[in-house]
């Protein structure tokens, strides 16, 4: 496999081995590893630096204590750092309204409409809620029926208008069907749009400010590269989201944007998704996202061979 | 829609009055490439390569140096054989033409496949689809919509059949119509799942049993905005079912694409297709000139 940060380190604090304290020297290797490493897995490439110029500043001057080398020393303050900067801020998942409105939002692809779904069963089986899903999403072919589909599933009614191709009202009439229906929470589930779409990009504004939603969710896919910092600052300029989900978790990507999205809007990450089945939703774990982004399946194992 | 000013005319500025290659020119390039998810491994490549050139040709000027930059750039894709492709033409002896199209989870297979069967029927040939994603929810709704909407016949059957049964009943269908291309939807898969990976290898056995040189195409569908993950994909898609060519999508927005160089540079895999929008017009044979000068263009 290529880039395996472990080994790229390993090999750079073999250099720092046998040193007292972290010098100017000494860390440069290091900083320069980490910081490929962290390109290598998609966060953004000013991100990086300036995030391992911050790990350096810390690092510098600290005292290698003797029960442990500077290498393992490094490791510690890099992953911490980029553990404290994933986690932060409150990522409650605010259900207390009723009803309570949540919308989704995201680029094409990314995962919205099946997120909707997982995020119902969730509510329904997990929280004792009766969500209503709304498709207004009127521009993918065959965007409702799949909506539908998932609802069944899951065994959550959808409100659709197959003929209404105003998204706002949609969702408007979705409010006032659920509040009839005694529904308490409501997901509204949107078209993909590029953040570059002016039109797109109203049109989901619009629907923000004609529902006031308690809970506006930026779906982005893990594997997104360099761009995550663009896609991000614009639906949140937009929308102002309350939190992220990151999808597609179950493959191999490293997950990078995840660093390169809380950095650029510091939003909490609120849910990870993990699988195309509609029970794999999971809560975030800063930690291990600190890990999987640096490549470090197993840190202590790490650290004891550095 | 968008603005998009020339990389070149940016690193012309750079340059300007200089006649070697600097390291505030490299610099300047090493940003441009990364940020546009070319990747570091490559990049370094690219910038060893320009190194290369400058030691040969001894002395460049400001419009040279621009040119040798973009020509070293290019030098990674045109390694890729076949990326000389550019009409929607279709060779002869391969009728009908069996194309299968797979593809990571929401990279646009099911959307590029309706602007293919757009081109190729504007192109004159006779299209067949063949809906083998009988997985994803609605995913034989969207294609149908998609065949309704070009016009061409769609081969399909209930949610939760075989897919690779689909896929031979698509390619039987073609035969008996005297098609001349047969386009195949494939369900997306991540391509570290070994059980989904090993489904389209036998989509793939299971078409050669119908006509034994099928598939005649195999394409990969990237999505623009991936990262470093896309190598991944066109290692173990590789692995299962033998790439010929990729298509990346959705480089109407802000992302570049850049990940498909380091994919040229490592796999050797062409280019076909560039997706550049959602409607059926918006698809583009890949030009390598305007992909690398749109590789580096600033938003
Ligand atoms: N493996 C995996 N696949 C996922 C995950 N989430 C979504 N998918 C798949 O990704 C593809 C796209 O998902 P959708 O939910 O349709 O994405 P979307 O954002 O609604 O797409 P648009 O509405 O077209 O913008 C589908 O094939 C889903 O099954 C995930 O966490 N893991
Ligand atoms: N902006 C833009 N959107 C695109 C492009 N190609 C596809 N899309 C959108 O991306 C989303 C996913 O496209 P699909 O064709 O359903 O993707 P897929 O790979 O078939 O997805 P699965 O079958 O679920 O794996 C849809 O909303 C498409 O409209 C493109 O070139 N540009
Ligand atoms: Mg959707
Ligand atoms: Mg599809």
């Amino acid at each position: 496999m290529f880039d395996s940060l472990s080994e790229k380190l390993e090999s750079a604090f073999k250099q720092l081995k046998g040193e007292g304290r972290i010098s100017e020297i000494n860390v440069a290797t290091t900083i320069k590893e980490i910081r490929r490493a962290l390109i290598d897995a998609d966060v953004n490439y000013k991100i990086a630096k300036e995030f391992t110029d911050k790990v350096k500043d810390k690092a510098l001057g600290e005292k290698v204590l003797t029960s442990i080398s500077p290498g393992q020393l490094m490791v510690k303050i890099v992953k911490d750092e980029l553990t404290d900067l994933m986690g932060g801020t409150e990522a409650d998942f605010d259900i207390s309204q009723r009803p309570t409105i949540v919308l989704i939002a995201g680029l094409q692809g990314s995962g919205k409409t099946t997120f909707s779904g997982k995020l119902a069963n969730f509510l329904k089986t997990k929280k004792g809620k009766k969500p209503l899903l709304v498709a207004a999403d009127i521009y993918r072919p065959a965007a409702i029926n799949q909506l539908q589909v998932l609802g069944e599933q899951v065994k959550v009614p959808v409100y659709a208008e197959v003929e209404n191709k105003n998204a706002v009202e949609i969702a408007r009439n979705a409010v006032e069907h659920a509040k009839k229906e005694g529904h308490n929470v409501i997901i509204i589930d949107t078209a993909g749009r590029l953040a570059i779409d002016e039109e797109m990009m109203q049109e989901v504004a619009n629907v923000k400010n004609a529902v006031n939603p308690h809970e506006v969710l930026f779906v982005v896919d893990s594997m997104t590269g360099q761009d995550a910092v663009n896609t991000a600052k614009s639906f949140n300029d937009r929308l102002d989201f309350t939190g992220v989900v990151l999808t597609k978790l179950d493959g191999d990507t490293r997950g990078g944007a995840a660093l390169t999205i809380k950095y650029t809007v510091n939003k909490p990450i609120k849910f990870v998704s993990m699988g195309e089945k509609l029970d794999t939703l999971d809560t975030f774990y800063p930690e291990r996202m600190a890990q999987r982004i640096l490549g470090m399946g197993d840190i202590t194992t790490l650290v004891e061979r550095a | 829609k968008k603005t998009k000013e020339g990389f070149f005319s940016k690193i012309t500025k750079v340059i300007a009055g200089k006649d070697k290659v600097d390291e505030e020119v490299l610099d300047e390039l090493e940003t441009a490439l990364v940020s546009a998810d070319v990747g570091i491994g490559t990049t370094v490549e690219i910038i060893r390569r320009i190194e290369e050139r400058v030691a040969k040709d001894k002395y460049v000027g400001a419009s040279e140096l621009n040119r040798l930059l973009q020509e070293s750039i290019m030098s990674v894709l045109t390694d890729a054989p076949g990326n000389e492709f550019e009409t929607f033409e279709l060779p002869a002896d391969k009728k009908p033409y069996v194309l299968l199209v797979v593809g990571v989870n929401g990279v646009g297979k099911t959307t590029t496949i309706g602007k293919l069967a757009h081109n190729f029927k504007k192109a004159g040939k006779s299209v067949v689809l063949g809906a083998a994603d009988t997985f994803r929810a609605a995913a034989v709704d969207q294609l149908t919509i998609w065949s309704e909407r070009v016009g061409v016949p769609i081969v399909k059957k209930e949610m939760g059949s075989d897919p690779s049964s689909v896929a031979f009943d698509a390619v039987q269908s073609a035969i008996a119509r005297d098609a001349d291309i047969v386009i195949i939807d494939t369900a997306g898969r991540l391509h570290n799942k070994a059980h989904l990976m090993e489904e389209l290898s036998k989509i793939r056995r299971v078409i050669a049993k119908k006509m034994p040189d099928a598939p005649h195409e195999v394409l990969l569908v990237l999505d623009g905005s991936t990262g470093q993950n896309a190598l991944e994909q066109a290692r173990q898609f590789t692995a299962a079912t033998d790439i010929t060519a990729l298509a990346v999508t959705k480089l109407d927005g802000t992302a570049k694409g850049g990940v498909v160089l380091a994919i040229a540079n490592q796999f050797k895999i062409p280019v076909k297709y560039i997706g550049v929008g959602e409607k059926m017009e918006d698809l583009q044979i890949f030009n390598k000139e305007e992909f690398v000068d749109s590789l580096f263009s600033l938003q």
